[in-house]
């Protein structure tokens, strides 16, 4: 009875390992930033070709592992005859290199092709993928270009239109609309950024002084996190972005009240908070439509409050947060280029009045 | 023979591990509190009322870490220095990578005009540049005319140069008192 615990538990203590796998690879399936479930049409193509080497590559494993068990059973089971046979005949047995030396040379020869063809096959299928995932959706024309550029630790975003009085720069934040195309177009303005969406597109480095550009088109609506891939300084883990699609009639919603400038101040205290920002250090680095600040080192805030997170998917977009990052951003994120601000708590009670009015 | 071969090497490779000891590194201050008391006591001229007394020497914590000067390089591009003083070559305002000092090479000088501003287009920043970034930019503006230490001014730039990166200027004798170059043209 003991003895078959024991077994048993040495049993369950070898499947850990495995069990652990599994949970790991079941943690892969869905979520919000995962090529693994792919939302558009380049990461449906990367998606396929990483099914494909998956599933090849497997059976190749499980193939191998049988041949390896296979040869292992029967080279004891020849020592085992050789051994009886030594005894036997008291004389060193030569192996006549006849039918059985041919059988193995073919199956070498038959395992070296079957490895050169498969290898052949991914060559080709990920040439066609990579074809796939850089090709034009449609004309620059046709497309919505939007111009990404990265900086130390965050993403600046700007809608191109033919139109100048169209155009409008937001941060950290890129609204799409479902199964149109999209030109990305990258910049880096201080070191290498890498931009990636891995549910819409495979990665694109950013390099400063060199242009650089994707196509996405998400099919599926959602919000789709990005994060820079490219070890970029201190806050490289801290530099997210979220990707959002949504239908067309919400999407253009979405961008006429970007183009809006900012709400003017409705009450006293945000008028006062308005104040704050135009003669605190903010507006040395803030643009804010509308008003004096028109400086572009750091996140237009012109609707600031419309975004989600703040400090580059860093915080939530809450008051609480937003004050300790105006007063003490060092201390969420180490060397990041706001410093801290000593603003007086009616001061920064107004400045927060008029920040989360910024709609 | 090969006991003390192995003493040898055994004390060399402990002796290694030790100096490795001393690599420490430059702390980076991010919000800007470096030790040191800084001096604002400014003397604009060397004319002055009653005795001659010796010009105050203030000293720049800042002036001696890589990291601050590095950062005042970034700030004099993002609050747009370089807009009048190009990157030390001078435009609208003047240089200063020469060894003119028309209001003074101390850095509580330097502090002082970039606080409070100066005549004929220098705009006053305080309030809006905090106080640790100024003193971080006046290190970076003393770095240009080579007044700090070589092996913690920045070594390269990534724009059009004008002369040597701050590294490998040398070092200006600085000037006593220039004088704005309005003033010079006056016979």
């Amino acid at each position: 009875m003991r003895e078959r615990l024991k077994s048993l538990r040495r049993r369950s203590l070898r499947l850990l390992p495995l069990a652990a796998l599994c949970c790991l690879l079941s943690d892969c399936g869905g979520g919000a930033q995962s090529p693994l479930s792919p939302a558009g049409l380049e990461a449906e193509s990367i998606n396929r070709l990483w099914w494909l080497m998956f599933y090849v590559c497997s059976a190749v494993f499980v193939l191998v592992i049988a041949a390896m068990l296979l040869a292992v059973l029967h080279a004891r089971r020849v020592r085992e005859r050789t051994a009886a046979e030594l005894t036997a005949t008291d004389k060193p047995l030569l192996k006549p290199a006849g039918a059985q030396e041919q059988r193995m040379r073919a199956v070498v020869i038959g395992a070296l092709a079957v490895t050169v063809v498969i290898l052949f096959v991914f060559l080709i299928a990920s040439f066609l993928t990579g074809r796939a995932v850089t090709a034009p959706l449609t004309s620059e024309q046709n497309a919505l270009t939007i111009e990404v550029t990265g900086h130390q630790w965050w993403w600046e975003v700007r809608y191109v239109d033919a139109d100048a009085s169209r155009m409008f720069t937001t941060a950290n934040e890129i609204h799409i609309p479902v199964g149109m195309p999209v030109l990305v177009k990258l910049r880096s303005s201080d070191v290498i950024h890498s931009f990636w969406v891995p549910n819409l597109q495979g990665k694109k480095d950013l390099i400063p002084g060199k242009p650089a550009q994707v196509w996405l088109r998400a099919d599926k609506a959602g919000a789709y996190r990005g994060q820079c891939a490219e070890f970029c300084g201190m806050q490289h883990a801290k530099m997210a972005f979220v990707v959002i699609a949504e239908p067309f009639e919400q999407f253009d919603a979405w961008r006429k009240s970007q183009q809006r400038t900012s709400n003017a101040p409705a009450t006293a205290m945000q008028q006062r908070g308005q104040q704050v920002f135009l003669s605190a250090p903010c507006i040395m680095c803030h643009t804010i439509r509308g008003t004096q600040a028109g400086a572009a080192v750091a996140p237009d805030l012109t609707h600031l409050a419309s975004r989600n997170t703040i400090a580059a998917g860093t915080l939530p977009n809450r008051r609480d947060e937003l004050a300790s990052w105006i007063l003490d951003s060092q201390s969420i994120k180490p060397g990041n280029h706001m410093p801290p601000n000593n603003l007086s708590a009616e001061d920064l009670q107004a400045l927060l009045d008029y920040l989360e009015s910024l709609k | 023979m090969r006991d003390t071969l192995k003493i040898i090497v055994t004390s060399l490779l402990v002796a290694s591990l030790v100096t490795l000891l001393s690599c420490k590194r430059e702390t980076r201050d991010f919000r800007g509190n470096p030790a040191g008391v800084r001096s604002n006591t400014v003397s604009q001229s060397v004319l002055q009322p009653g005795s001659n007394t010796p010009p105050v020497k203030t000293k720049n914590p800042d002036e001696e870490n890589a990291y601050a000067l590095s950062e005042g390089k970034r700030l004099f591009d993002w609050y747009n220095c370089s807009g009048c003083h190009a990157h030390g070559g001078g435009g609208m305002g003047p240089p200063l990578m020469d060894a003119k000092w028309i209001y003074g090479d101390d850095p509580a000088n330097i502090y002082a005009t970039v606080a409070e501003g100066r005549p004929n287009g220098m705009p006053s920043f305080r309030q809006k540049i905090p106080d640790a970034q100024i003193w971080q930019l006046v290190g970076y503006v003393r770095s240009l005319s080579g007044q700090v230490r070589s092996d913690v001014a920045p070594a390269r730039d990534d724009h059009m140069r004008s002369g040597e990166a701050p590294a490998e200027t040398t070092p200006e004798k600085p000037q006593k008192s220039g004088l704005p170059k309005s003033a010079e043209r006056v016979p």
